[in-house]
């Protein structure tokens, strides 16, 4: 993984003593507290409905070891002993106080960590598939150019006050996409052009929260060398043109809507026609530099299949099913890319005890390089693990609770903190996850009913991605009572799509009944091979709408 | 005297604001004026001379760039702070239409927002009333090494050594 030099160390410690020094001008009296508030917001703090809420970033979801066990030491020293992971690549502490956080900040920059634009109306993290580097399918590696995004948009002095919060993901895998890429202010498709040149395709406009949309492709085919002046032409048209006048319609896809996407896209050519060929152009060095720190790990030779591993999953049919669920293939024989799973049923999906974290690291230590990943959905990834180590590192996760073989099913759910914590949520979200993961607890009809994604957000904002999930659950206020909108057909992925709202929406304590509905019109009506979202897209939503108002 | 960040030191200013809704009555001295009511009388002011221009954030850089050879300066208002529309219109000037002279900030102008500012292409700052000028002159350098390129630097991977 990317390991910071000089420069880059310099960079964060910079940033620690300007966040020190920020924090004691306000706590002095002598920074107004709105003239902090953006301040605090680009090192990701917010003030939540308890106390602080703390945001690090995990740059396209890469940790070390050491990196984790920081983590975790931060979460008993500062914080109520866990920490919760997001869809974003980033690590969230729901407990710190104010006056600790640019000591928090210290200890982070000591393993080369920090919470640059983790919120606020600036560049954020950009996200990328948690299978990037060992996935045999992707074009190629697509961290290193995540890493060149970062460094180029980390205190970008023309774009730290845009319209709105700005966020860019990076795809590599033609067909599968991990990563949501679609549903970014910007998407990064890397693709090979006719001639076998390797660039990029550019989306713009995607993007969740009150007005879900698509990106829409502007751009088909940009060489390489021009990724951070393309990307500068796009952010100068949003930071000029993007609407600030309400702060529901500044986000870069209400702009694209407006102008549309070809005029748009024309509006970008015009700019980047004076950036082009200027001194952002990337210089094969610099390319090469950032790709060399991203190596190999020192893979051994190993034959593709492994006997004793065969055995094991023959005997033994829950590790078996866990092997199914939870690896995913190596472009290396002889490896597998393990997902632990933080979606035990009665703790919030993402969230981690330090132990857990301690424990994780110890892993990652053991079977995988020293090294972990954080996906998209919510859970920890050992990417380079051996066949032949695989039933040990079952057995251990399974005795500290990363096994639940949900993987992609109904309750391996993504889900927002809610309305326990966050202070702009209508509902909350947490105790929704676990009625759900409470009624469908038993995994054989869980693997009957098959993949299906089930994702809650307690409001607009859309943390919890309810759009984009096969099935989607909304939390809304109504008359200060807390009820839940249900959409159906949502998808991320490389067929994304924005689902449906069914009807009405529900109580609390209905959703479970009205989400096993749900379910049962799908069993009832699937062919055999079709997952959930097949038989919806098939037979519509009406059979299941009436199904699930019937008697109301 | 009211005081200003001018090349990174703390100077005297004379010039005089002109707000959009003032026009009729200009004071004497120096005086910036709203880049519109520049545009409607051009040569009355050119001949007064001691004039300089601002633009408000919507005004578009554009809006000046025929005149800068006819102006003292130019100065850009952050109606918010966090507005950043200003910071853009400092680069066009400065890379777009080669602009050489002063670009000065004005409005809502805090310490902790120098940097960017100066990174972007301004080199006088009004800060908003109130505010310790002496304090704030810490905020014009806080990160040393800054990663993209901007007007000050090409981007570090030019510059690593």
């Amino acid at each position: 993984m990317y390991v910071y030099d000089q420069y880059d160390q310099q960079i964060v410690d910079d940033r620690v003593a300007q966040f020190r020094d920020q924090t004691q001008r306000y706590l002095a009296g002598d920074l107004a507290e709105e003239e902090f508030l953006p301040l605090r917001l680009q090192n990701g703090l917010y003030i939540q409905r308890h106390a602080p809420m703390f945001r690090i970033a995990v740059p396209y979801g890469m940790l070390s070891s050491n990196q984790m066990r920081k983590l975790a030491h931060l979460a008993r020293t500062y914080d109520r002993n866990y920490a919760h992971f997001t869809t974003r690549h980033n690590a969230q502490f729901n407990w710190p106080k104010l006056e600790d956080v640019p000591d928090m900040l210290a200890e982070l920059a000591s393993v080369q960590m920090h919470a640059i634009q983790t919120s606020g109306n600036c560049i954020r993290n950009t996200s990328t598939d948690q299978f990037a580097g060992v996935t045999a399918e992707e074009i190629e590696d697509p961290r290193p150019w995540a890493e060149l995004i970062r460094q180029w948009s980390t205190f970008h002095p023309e774009f730290a006050f845009l319209p709105r919060k700005f966020k860019i993901a990076i795809n590599a895998t033609p067909g599968v996409d991990r990563a949501a890429t679609q549903a970014h202010d910007v998407g990064v498709y890397i693709v090979k052009n006719d001639a076998g040149e390797v660039g990029f395709s550019i989306l713009a406009g995607g993007g969740q929260g009150r007005t879900p949309i698509l990106g829409a492709i502007i751009k088909d085919f940009l060489p390489k060398e021009h990724l951070l002046s393309y990307l500068e032409a796009v952010l100068r048209v949003y930071n000029r043109l993007g609407r600030r006048d309400n702060k529901f319609k500044a986000r870069i896809k209400i702009l694209v809507r407006a102008l549309t996407p070809e005029v748009f896209s024309q509006m970008v050519e015009e700019e980047w026609n004076h950036l082009k060929d200027g001194y952002n152009t990337l210089t094969q060095e610099e390319i090469d530099r950032v790709k060399s720190a991203f190596t190999l790990p020192d893979y051994k030779d190993l034959p593709a299949e492994n006997a004793d591993f065969e055995a094991k999953k023959a005997e033994d049919k829950v590790f078996a099913n866990w092997v199914a669920r939870n690896t995913h293939p190596h472009k290396v024989p002889g490896y597998v890319a393990v997902t632990l799973t933080l979606k035990e049923t009665g703790v919030a999906p993402g969230d981690c005890t330090d132990e857990q974290m301690d424990n994780m690291a110890d892993m990652a230590d053991k079977y995988s390089f020293g090294e972990l990943r954080i996906s998209h959905f919510q859970n920890v990834i050992l990417a380079d693990v051996e066949l032949s180590d695989l039933y040990a590192v079952w057995q251990e996760a399974k005795a500290m609770g990363f096994a639940t073989p949900n993987l992609g099913l109904l309750t391996d759910m993504i889900c927002c903190p809610g309305g326990d914590f966050c202070a702009l949520a209508n509902a909350k979200s947490i105790p929704i996850a676990k009625q759900i993961q409470e009624r469908f607890d038993n995994l054989d009809y869980l693997y009957d009913i098959g993949e299906l994604e089930l994702n809650i957000s307690g409001c607009m904002n859309a943390c919890g991605h309810h759009h984009v999930g096969n099935i989607g659950i909304l939390g809304v206020d109504k008359k200060g009572a807390e009820f839940y909108q249900i959409s159906l057909g949502g998808q991320s992925g490389v067929n994304a799509n924005i689902g449906k709202i069914i009807g009405p929406s529900f109580g609390e304590a209905d959703i479970a009944d009205a989400l096993e509905k749900i379910i049962n019109v799908y069993l009832e009506n699937r062919t055999e091979e079709e997952r959930f979202i097949d038989t919806f897209d098939r037979i519509g939503m009406q059979p299941f709408k009436t199904r699930v108002y019937a008697n109301a | 005297m009211p005081k200003i960040i001018k090349d990174q030191q703390i100077q005297d200013d004379s010039w005089q604001l002109v707000a959009k809704d003032a026009t009729d009555n200009l004071p004497a001295g120096d005086i910036i004026v709203p880049v519109e009511f520049w545009k409607e009388n051009t040569e009355d002011l050119s001949q007064r001379g001691n004039v300089a221009v601002w633009i408000d954030a919507g005004e578009e850089a554009e809006s000046i760039a025929e005149d800068l050879d006819k102006i003292a300066f130019v100065a850009i208002n952050f109606p918010a702070f966090t507005d950043g529309r200003g910071y853009s219109y400092a680069r066009l000037l400065r890379e777009r239409y080669s602009y050489q002279g002063e670009i000065r900030a004005i409005g809502d102008v805090l310490q902790d927002q120098l940097q960017h500012m100066t990174r972007c292409g301004f080199n006088s700052f009004s800060l908003k009333e109130g505010k310790n000028i002496e304090t704030a002159l810490a905020g014009l350098k806080t990160i040393n090494e800054p990663y993209q390129a901007a007007t000050d630097l090409p981007p570090l991977f030019r510059r690593r050594v």
